[in-house]
């Protein structure tokens, strides 16, 4: 079977600094997939990687291949509109656009020339509530979304991401900025989208990542230590050096 | 990286290993007492047994506040599970040395057997070789040496079914023996669940070693 998202031999230089020494991962359809790893581990860079997002960083190197349903992401003809709405993200910081809610959702589809308003309608509202926070914010789609609490922020870009129907959906350190509750919502969120969509999360909350991953991925030093079913990883890693970062030894 | 996690993970390690030497020198004890009618020191070991309870329950609270506040995983998380599951193991363990103990008391001043008595003495000594062993491999944290437990039980229990045996034999021939024979059948089984639970302790060395769930009795 072919794979949704592969990397093979993946190296990303930072002018002469190598951040990314030789990844091969892959991603099937469906399920969580959690990054995990100490701070400078490359984590986040992989997780860019994915959408093309370091392109906008002057002087990265890229080799190796990452194909998305067999096609060559990096290829010149690659469409990048088409490439990151396939493969959505979602940042640290809850970063909604200065207008409102429901306008924050409809943006993708807006720039794609969609002008139908009972079909953004629908979608505004589907996405809302795949993104759990429609009853919250249903009676205030017009207001800004920067009104809203950060774990409601969070959600709403969430929303925004799933309105333009992605197949992948990745996450950097989603609930890192939010309290307990907001991140417990995100994680519930995150949970019930796992059968639809493809999500990676880059995460240095080691319980979410236990909580709610299905397969977690060990990095250290630009390189991937281990990866394997999440239980496995928890409770009987192969490497020494995945145990020890796990339980805490270390990073 | 010395974690605070740690010390708390000694402390719990050193207060199973006490739990631990105090079981296993329960259990010689008791055997002790039971070989040479000690009724004193069988007294003893009836009225001290709720030591033994109370340090269980102390490494039970121990273990909940430490998966409470620091959330283990990995040989951590199983280390704590070892000791939560193994420490109703010893526990269970000492219950049977009282109950020893309580033979001993009721033996007392009736017509005993010499012979069986002494097939008693080494099976009890082949006990409490057993239980020092399963408690040095817990200390060692000694995989194989916990697989080795296992080999003894079934000594114990052919010496169980021979004590038996000899038991009903006498008491066929001699009524006086009752009392004495019966205790000398409840003492062969109850040597052969401490052994029991002791393999018990070894299985979950095993785990703590290697993850693995395992049952030795079915292994061998």
């Amino acid at each position: 079977m072919t794979k949704l998202l592969e990397t093979r031999d993946l190296h990303v230089y930072y002018g002469q600094n190598e951040a990314l020494k030789g990844i091969d991962l892959s991603f099937d359809e469906g399920g969580i997939t959690a990054l995990i790893g100490p701070s400078g581990s490359s984590k986040s860079t992989y997780l860019r990687t994915l959408n093309r997002m370091n392109d906008l960083i002057p002087n990265v190197t890229i080799t190796g291949e990452i194909t998305f349903r067999d096609q060559d992401i990096y290829a010149p003809q690659t469409d990048l509109v088409t490439l990151r709405k396939e493969i959505g993200m979602v940042f640290q910081q809850p970063n909604p656009f200065p207008f409102s809610i429901y306008d924050n959702v409809a943006f993708g589809l807006k720039l794609a020339g969609e002008k139908n308003r009972e079909y953004l309608d629908q979608v505004v509202e589907t996405s809302l509530k795949q993104a759990a926070v429609w009853d919250e914010v249903k009676d205030h789609l017009h207001e800004s979304a920067l009104s809203l609490s950060g774990g409601q922020q969070q959600r709403v870009c969430i929303a925004r991401v799933l309105a333009v129907s992605p197949q992948i959906i990745l996450l950097d350190e989603p609930t890192s900025a939010l309290d307990p509750i907001s991140s417990s919502q995100i994680e519930s969120t995150l949970l019930k989208l796992r059968t639809d969509y493809t999500i990676i999360t880059v995460t240095h909350n080691l319980q979410q990542a236990s909580r709610i991953s299905d397969r977690t991925a060990f990095f250290m030093n630009g390189e991937v230590i281990e990866v394997d079913d999440t239980k496995k990883i928890f409770m009987n890693p192969a490497r020494k050096e995945t145990e020890d970062y796990i339980s805490g030894r270390f990073g | 990286m010395r974690r605070l996690f740690d010390e708390e993970l000694d402390e719990l390690d050193n207060g199973f290993t006490e739990m631990g030497i105090l079981v296993s020198n329960v259990v010689q004890q008791s055997v002790d007492a039971f070989i040479n009618h000690d009724r004193q020191s069988a007294q003893a070991i009836i009225d001290n047994d709720h030591k033994i309870n109370e340090r269980e329950i102390n490494l039970e609270s121990k273990s909940f506040e430490i998966i409470a506040l620091y959330q283990p995983v990995t040989s951590d998380l199983r280390e704590v599970v070892t000791i939560l599951k193994a420490v109703s193991d010893l526990e269970r363990a000492g219950d049977h040395a009282r109950n020893i103990a309580h033979a001993t008391i009721e033996v007392k001043g009736n017509t005993r057997v010499a012979e069986i008595e002494t097939q008693l003495a080494e099976m009890g000594h082949l006990t409490t070789d057993m239980v020092k062993q399963a408690i040095q491999a817990y200390v060692d944290k000694d995989e194989e040496a916990a697989k080795a437990l296992v080999t003894v039980n079934d000594q114990l229990i052919e010496y169980r079914d021979r004590i038996m045996r000899a038991s009903y034999n006498e008491i066929a021939t001699d009524a006086d023996v009752l009392v004495a024979a019966m205790n000398y059948n409840n003492v062969a089984a109850d040597l052969v669940r401490i052994a029991d639970y002791l393999t018990n302790v070894g299985e979950w060395i095993v785990y703590l070693k290697t993850g693995q769930i395992i049952e030795l009795k079915l292994m061998k």
